[in-house]
Formats: C-alpha cells, structure tokens, sequence
C-alpha cells in the first residue's frame, strides 16, 4: 500500500497546480438477532400492507423492526404502522432518552431488530445496544472503536456519521478514520474489521452501510480533499473486500464491461472516466460516495449517487469529469455497472449525485413502470426508469439559476452560462447554492399518498474560482463562497412532491435549512425535525401542521419509528452540527462569510437558536 | 525660548527616527537570511495554566515577524497556498477552529504557535515541519496572530485580493485573547 500510494502522489505532484514556495516543498502526505417471541409481529400484520397507489415492490413487512436507516431496499423511510395517527399524534409525549454523550452534528437514525435499538454517534463513533424489553431503554452493551484522532481533519462538513445497519445478527457500522466493523448483534463482541479508507489521501467514511445477499457495500467521502471516488463490496462474514468500483479512471477500474449500457449518448464510449479529464487529473477526481445506496431484488441491481468533482474549480478541470455526479446501477456480486447517467457534467457549483434514489413502480403516463424517484441537489426532481436509466421527467423542485433545465432528448443538464464559475471572477446570486436543493437529508415516499416528502434547503451563493493546489490530506477545493437565503428569505422547506403530477402539493417554509431526514407513516403522518431543535409531525395528505416538541439541541438526523409490545413509537436523535451546523458544532467565527465553505455566512444566527447536544428521544401516545 | 524649541526639535527628531526605524522594519524585505531559528524550548509547549508547584516563568519567544509587513504578506499567501485556508477559511474556521477570534486551545504566544504549525496537533492539524521551511513557519505564525490582532496593527493586511469574505485583518479589532474553556473532543 505505501508504495502504491507515493507513486501516485509523485505522479499526481508532476502535473498539478502546485505553487513552489520555497526549498523544502511540501506534499505532507507523500509520505438483531430476532427474538422468537417478538410481540411486535401482531400489530404488524394488523397493519398489513398500504392500500393506495398499488405498489408492488416496497414491501411493507416486518413494520415493527427498522434496520437500516432507509428501513427498506427501496428506500421509502414509510412505516406501515398506524397506532400513531393524524387524529392522535397530539397526544405524543416523550417515552425515554439518552444521551449519546457527543457533542458533534448527529446525522444518524436510530436502528431497531427484535428488542434492542442500536445507535452509532459521531467521530469517535461510539455503538450503543439498548434494551427495549427493560424499564427505561437500559444499556446493554456499548462499543468504542477508537477511531484516530487526525481523522476529524480529513472530514469536509463536521464528524458526521449516517447509522449503522442490522444484518443476519450483525451490527455492520463505519468509522470516521475508514474502517468497517461488524459486532455481534448480541453482545457487541466484535466480529471483524476492515481498513477501507486511507486518511493521508484524504479519504473518510461517514456514510452508513447497505448489506445486500452477503455483501456490505461502503463508499468513501472526501471530494473537498481530491480523493479518487469508489464503492467498495466487503464479505459480510469474513470482511474481506469482495470488489472495488472506482468513479474514475479507466472502464476497467469502474466495473464497466461488455454489460454496461448507458441510456444516453452521453455517458457512452470507452474509458470515459480517463478522457473527460485533462490528463491525470481523474486520479483526484473526487466521486466519492457518503450518501445513499438502494436494491432492487427483482431486477437485483444496486443504486447509488457519486459525490462532486473535485476541485470544485471547474475550470481546472476541463470535460464531463466522469464518473461524478453519477447515478449508478450496478450487480451486487460482481459490481458490474449495467447503466449510468451524469446528472451534473462538468460540476460548476459542488453539487454532488450522492441523493437517495428510491425505487418504486407507479403508472407512469399510463403504463406501470419499475422507476426511481429522486429528488436531486442540482435542484431537479428526476423520475427514470430505473431498467434503463432513461429519464422521464426532471422538474425543478425549488428556485434554479444555475441551469436552465434537463434536455430530456440528450438526457443532459443545460447550464446557465452566466453562472459558470471562473478564476478570479465573482459571480453573485447563484441558486441553489453549494449544499443544493436537497443535500445528503433523506427524503420519505408513502404509498398511501404517492407523494415524495422532501426535506430542503433554500440557499443561494456568490462563488469565486481560486487555484487549488493539490497536497495530500489537505483540503483541494479552490472556490471562495458565500451562502445566504434564497428567494422569501426563508432558508429552508419541507415539501410534498407528487412525482406522477410533477409539481408541488404543499410547502411548508421553515426559517433554517431543513437538515433532517424525513419519516412517513401509514397513520399518514410525516415527520421532521428544525436546527432549532423542533420535532414536527404533520399531516402527510394535507402538511398541516399536527404536533411539535423543542429538543435539546438542533435535529439534523433520522426520524423513525418501531413498535414493541403492540405499541407504537417514533425515534430522533437530536444534535446540531453537520455542514449547516459547522458553526455551533465547530464553534465558528461568523465574521468569516468564507467559513465553513462559506455556509457560515447564512448561519449565523444559529449560535443564538441552537447549543451542541447529543441525545436520543423516544415518543409515544 | 530657544531651549525649549531645540527640546521640541530633539523630540521630534527622536520621535522621527523611530518611526522611521519601526517603518523600515515594517518594510524590510528578507530575501537572504539565516531563518530565524525555531526550536522553541519545551517550555513552548506547555499547554496548561496549572501549573503544580512555585509559578514557572515561561521564556518569551519574540515572532521574528510580527511588526514586518512584507513577511505577514508572505503568511497570508502561504496560508493560502498550503491550504491553511482550506481547514481554517480566512480565519473564522471550518474543518480546523477558528483563527481570528480570542480563543486559543493550544496557545497565542508565538512559540505555540510555531508548534501548532510545525509539529501539528492530534485532532486533524496536521504537521508541516517537514513541508514548510522554518522562516516559512514564522511567516506563517505572525499571519496567524494578525487574523486576530496579535501584532502590531501597521504590519497587517489592509485589502484582500478575492470576493469580500471578511473585514481585513488591519481593520478587524484586537482580540483579548484567552485560552480555550472548551477541551477538544476526544475519543475517551
Ligand atoms: C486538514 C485540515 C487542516 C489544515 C490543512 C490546517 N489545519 Fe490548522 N488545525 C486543524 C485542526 C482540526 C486544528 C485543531 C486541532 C486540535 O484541536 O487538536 C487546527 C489547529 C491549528 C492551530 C491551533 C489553534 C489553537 O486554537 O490553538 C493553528 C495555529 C493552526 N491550526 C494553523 C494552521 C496553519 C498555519 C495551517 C497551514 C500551514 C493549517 N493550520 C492547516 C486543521 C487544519
């Protein structure tokens, strides 16, 4: 490994932007079980499946458990439990807590298999087991895994970490510093490791796992740092690394063989990952993946999104920088790619295709059809068909001027050419801003509705190209930006998209950008939380809104719901912090507009609405 | 009368030289030197007011730099190129804390400082001492304490080259500053 890497590094030193500044340059880093008796399986199968648009491939089973923080394959974050429900969820009171004791932005969800709920926080990564079947959640086991310290620097937007999964009796979670771990669902005993990520190459690993017939699927995060992006397969039992899928680079390195068809032309033609970029430059080309990964067991394909190129001056990096800014279908054994489309070609403005794609079939125009809906951060609502990659609608789910549309004929987005970002150049009022529409915050689908529930930002930016100069483990961005609040002055929404319809049902405007995750239930409730700490439940058919409780500290994670013992409940972890939140969490200096890539300029507020936290709350009826 | 002109006289050319002197110094440029040497003594990296026994004096390690103007503007543009700025931003932090404000987790005096830059700090500051020459360092140390109003306001940087991201450092007000009440995380 350690010769490999200083080859790249001298190689990649040759070539780039790299300012001499004296004699002794630089290049630092050159160098669940289930139990038997669960009473839960009764309320469930009261439950039974949702009734309306005629889904047939979410399945609804299993309502009591949620064991990733998706809940299912597909994605859809929906609960077919309906104790809790839009004429009762008034009456929610707090159950239980605990405190994570952390202090950083907790992005996670909490996980529930048989009768235990499982949490794992940010940097350093606590997992803790708690005991549903005891009065008061009681600890059962927890798990320090001692992630490295020098990690937290090599991590863009806080020490974020997404959630663990629950598999075949197994605790499958990421660190901070790359390494996968498995721990015995039953004891937290640990079962096997695996080093993944490299920090000295700027590489970190704050997404949560998927685990897919045996294999646990982990990408890596570190665009802001000129990371060569990849997905890596690891052997559920063994940990050891099954396959590599990198985002650029020759088709050989990408997993794209004589099975690979792309619907677009665009996304057509051999080593596509090498030749739409100025030469070498893919091999710190970012396309990491930190965000979300479903599975389709019909057609069993996986799907997930790569992050942006890196770095975000675009001018440095002439082409369509394949693969970033990539939805992916790919085979779970062997990680054969089967079809990609660039969402965002030749990145200007940092925004990353690492959103949820979920997978649903719906009458599309008539015919039923096995789709993705996906709610996009360049500010597009996409519906394609996920056999093909064909794209069936891309429609503008908030205010856009960075592009002017998606060309449905060529499948390629249109760019606003007086957005475009240039070296020494300010360009002001470009919406949406470098988080997006919609950044890593997971939207919910109901089936009961057929509506998308979009948790957003609203943020608008001035953006100025800088030279970046590429030195391993530091950051490679070379972009000055300033966010603010976009059109109304409202910095954030949480909306109800009807994918079919393609337009907007209803909007709610929140004051902060809406940073937390979405919960959907067959009570027809949603759910989310504010950086201000407020848990809020509305109405899902109507977005009235129902039922809200003020946490300790600001919500920017997973809501989610289990049921134990026939009764019903609803989970968030609430602690404020991730990119939106650097400047409570990294306790910054708001006179800076550049900090924190330039976030901290539209948050600087949030010092006054919201103090660290890290604690788990339980509601029930 | 005349004496107590000529006394007016003395002064002021007193007065005159050492603006002069201070402005030669703000101006100096030192293309060829010996670089300042480094090695701040262990005391440089006392990080803690408590101290068990009789009060230890820590020797005083005086910034080569802090009131020479050419070398601050070095900093700066090292700061930059080095990706100081990508983890700090212009001072007011992101991924690394905050530069420009009064608190301080591992210290303000320049010796400290030098040691932060020069041997890194263990939650993600990495160290330079091995990518960056120790004049560089030093160029580096009197930036820093210029973000937050640690050096004399003449030395500062008054304009910026980029967008308007911040007051420039000339203009930012002088920071009291003070060590830091809040531990860095650790992994316990
Ligand atoms: C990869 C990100 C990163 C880069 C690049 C980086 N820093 Fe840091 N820096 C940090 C972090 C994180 C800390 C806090 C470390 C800790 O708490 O242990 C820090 C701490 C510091 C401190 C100590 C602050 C205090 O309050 O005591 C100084 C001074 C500093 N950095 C200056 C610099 C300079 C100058 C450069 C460029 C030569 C630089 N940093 C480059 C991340 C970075």
């Amino acid at each position: 490994m350690p010769r490999r890497e200083r080859t790249r590094c001298v190689s990649d030193r040759r070539r780039l932007f790299v300012v001499a500044v004296g004699g002794s340059l630089f290049l630092a880093g050159c160098k669940g079980d289930k139990e038997k008796d669960d009473p839960r399986v009764a309320l469930a199968a009261r439950v039974g499946p949702a009734t309306t648009s005629g889904d047939t491939t979410t399945k609804f089973a299993d309502d009591g458990q949620w064991v990733r923080p998706a809940k299912d394959f597909q994605g859809t974050r929906f609960s077919g439990l309906t104790e809790i429900n839009n004429t009762n969820v008034q009456k929610l009171h707090v159950f239980g807590t605990f405190s994570l004791g952390t202090t950083r932005g907790v992005e996670a969800a909490p996980i529930v298999a048989g009768t235990t709920m499982y949490i794992v926080t940010p940097f350093p990564n606590f997992v803790y087991a708690l005991d549903l079947t005891k009065e008061g959640m009681p600890t059962k086991w927890s798990y320090k895994p001692r992630p490295v310290n020098a990690a937290q620097g090599v991590a863009c937007c806080d020490v974020v970490n997404r959630g663990l999964v629950v598999d075949a009796g197994k605790v499958i979670f990421n660190t901070l510093d790359g390494r996968t771990i498995a721990l015995d669902a039953a004891t937290g005993k640990e079962l096997w490791e695996t080093q993944l990520a490299n920090i000295n190459l700027g590489e970190s690993v704050t997404m949560a796992p998927l685990v897919v017939k045996g294999k646990v699927f982990v990408g890596v995060s570190g665009g802001e740092f000129g990371v060569r992006g990849w997905l890596k397969a690891v052997d559920e039992n063994s940990g050891k690394l099954a396959w590599t899928a990198y985002h650029t680079g020759p088709d050989k390195d990408v997993l794209i063989g004589p099975n690979f068809k792309p619907f677009y032309k665009m996304d057509q033609g051999k080593d596509l990952g090498v030749s739409s970029w100025p030469a070498d430059q893919w091999k710190i080309g970012g396309a990491g993946v930190w965000g979300w990964i479903t599975y389709d067991p019909e057609l069993d394909l996986i799907y997930y999104g790569t992050a942006n190129p890196g770095p975000w001056n675009p001018e440095m990096r002439p082409g369509d920088n394949k693969w970033s800014s990539t939805v992916f279908a790919r085979h779970p054994d062997n990680g054969e790619a089967v079809w990609a489309y660039q969402l965002s070609p030749h990145d200007e403005h940092d925004y990353d295709g690492v959103n949820e794609n979920i997978l649903v079939d719906m009458d599309w125009k008539g015919t039923r059809r096995q789709l993705i809906l996906r709610p996009e951060r360049n500010g597009y609502f996409y519906v394609f068909d996920r056999k093909t990659g064909e794209v069936l609608s891309a429609e503008p789910f908030g205010f856009v001027n960075t592009t002017t549309g998606v060309d449905l004929k060529t499948g390629r987005l249109q760019y606003a050419p007086e957005k475009a970002t240039r070296i020494g150049q300010v360009v002001r009022y470009s919406c949406p801003a470098a988080p997006g529409m919609k950044d890593w915050q997971p939207s919910a689908y109901s089936p009961r509705t057929g509506l998308v529930y979009i948790p957003h930002q609203n943020l608008c930016m001035d953006e100025e190209g800088l030279e970046a100069n590429y030195i391993a483990g530091t950051p490679y961005v070379g972009t000055n930006v300033k966010m603010y609040a976009g059109p109304g002055g409202n910095r954030g929404f949480f909306d109800a998209w009807d994918p079919v319809g393609q337009h907007k049902v209803w909007s709610i405007k929140e004051d902060l950008p809406v940073w937390s995750g979405a919960l959907v239930t067959a009570g027809d409730v949603a759910f989310y939380g504010t950086m201000d700490g407020w848990f809020k439940a509305v109405d899902a058919r109507t977005g009235n809104p129902l039922w809200q409780f003020k946490t300790g500290s600001g919500i920017i994670s997973q809501p989610m719901t289990y049921s134990y013992g026939g009764k019903q409940y609803i989970a968030v972890l609430s602690g404020v912090g991730g990119w939106s939140g650097a400047i409570v969490a990294g306790g910054l200096d708001a006179r800076d507009s550049s900090a924190a890539l330039g976030f901290v300029n539209a948050m600087k507020d949030l010092p006054q609405k919201s103090t660290k936290g890290g604690m788990l709350y339980v509601f029930a009826l | 009368m005349s004496s107590r002109s000529n006394g007016w006289r003395a002064t002021c050319s007193a007065l005159i030289g050492i603006l002069l002197l201070s402005a030669c110094e703000r101006e100096n440029r030192r293309f060829q030197e010996n670089p300042p040497t480094a090695t701040p003594t262990s005391t440089a990296l006392i990080v803690s007011d408590l101290q068990p026994g009789p009060g230890m004096v820590i020797p005083k390690v005086e910034a080569p730099y802090d009131d020479n103007a050419w070398a601050v503007s070095e900093g700066k543009s090292l700061f930059n190129s080095m990706n100081c700025s990508g983890c700090h931003f212009q001072g007011g932090g992101g991924i690394g804390p905050p530069l420009m404000d009064e608190e301080w987790i591992y210290g303000y005096e320049p010796q400290q400082i030098f040691a932060s830059i020069a041997d890194g700090r263990p939650n993600g500051m990495p160290a330079w001492k091995y990518s960056l020459s120790t004049q560089q360092i030093w160029e580096l140390v009197s930036y820093v304490r210029s973000l937050s109003g640690l050096n004399p306001k003449g030395a500062r940087s008054g304009r910026d080259d980029h967008m308007m991201r911040k007051t420039p450092e000339a203009s930012t007000p002088n920071a009291v500053p003070k060590m830091s009440s809040t531990p860095p995380e650790d992994s316990a």
